[in-house]
């Protein structure tokens, strides 16, 4: 059962990876990139049940966070070509 | 574990799955990529929630479904916030939309 599960995600993760490959504009990249986060948290969880092994949850719950600052980092670096020097005020 | 139970998992997982190659295939054949974001919601938010309500069905209630339940809380609240932040900044940046004025052509890093 978990098997279908994380072959479907498995799936999922090489075509999120194709479109970082192909993709046009840096967007599509981040946008894959932040797919592939998403499904790598389930992956995480998936896997965690097939172990056995209920920690694998707590990796995944980290993961998700580290996924979504990174995206948020990317994305103000390449909206504002820097990533601004501290204290100097960001331009709206 | 009643297989009632079991098999609404198997179910919800099977639908999860599916829901996330959809949206991953989504991802690959929409020609902009405003549209491709759209796309990739739809793993996010359908793939992720019946996988998770799978696995919580499998977990029954204790701890681990708790867990679960804050893995989709986090996914339910960040990936619309990440998925604005991404939209905004390809806007901002110039990334035109492919509109339907004529010979709509794919999106092209400007």
């Amino acid at each position: 059962m978990f098997e279908t599960a994380a072959a479907a995600l498995l799936a999922t993760l090489a075509l999120a990876l194709a479109r970082a490959c192909m993709g046009p504009s840096v967007f599509d990249r981040i946008q894959a990139a932040n797919t592939i986060g998403t499904v790598v948290v389930l992956l995480l969880a998936v896997i965690g049940f097939m172990g056995g092994r209920p920690e694998f949850l707590d990796l995944a719950l980290v993961y998700g966070f580290l996924n979504v600052v990174g995206t948020i980092v990317i994305l103000k670096f390449f909206r504002y070509g820097s990533l601004g020097d501290p204290g100097e005020e960001e331009a709206g | 574990m009643s297989a009632a139970v079991d098999a609404l998992s198997w179910a919800f997982l099977v639908a999860g799955g599916v829901f996330c190659v959809v949206g991953a295939v989504g991802l690959l054949r929409m020609p902009d990529f405003y549209t491709r974001v759209h796309a990739a919601s739809v793993t996010e938010t359908l793939g992720a929630g019946l996988v998770l309500a799978g696995l919580m069905l499998q977990a029954g209630p204790t701890l681990v479904c708790v867990k679960l339940a804050l893995i989709g809380l986090l996914i339910l609240f960040t990936s619309p916030t990440a998925t604005h932040a991404l939209t905004r900044a390809a806007m901002v940046r110039g990334l035109k939309p492919m509109l339907d004025d004529g010979g709509g052509r794919p999106s092209k890093q400007s």
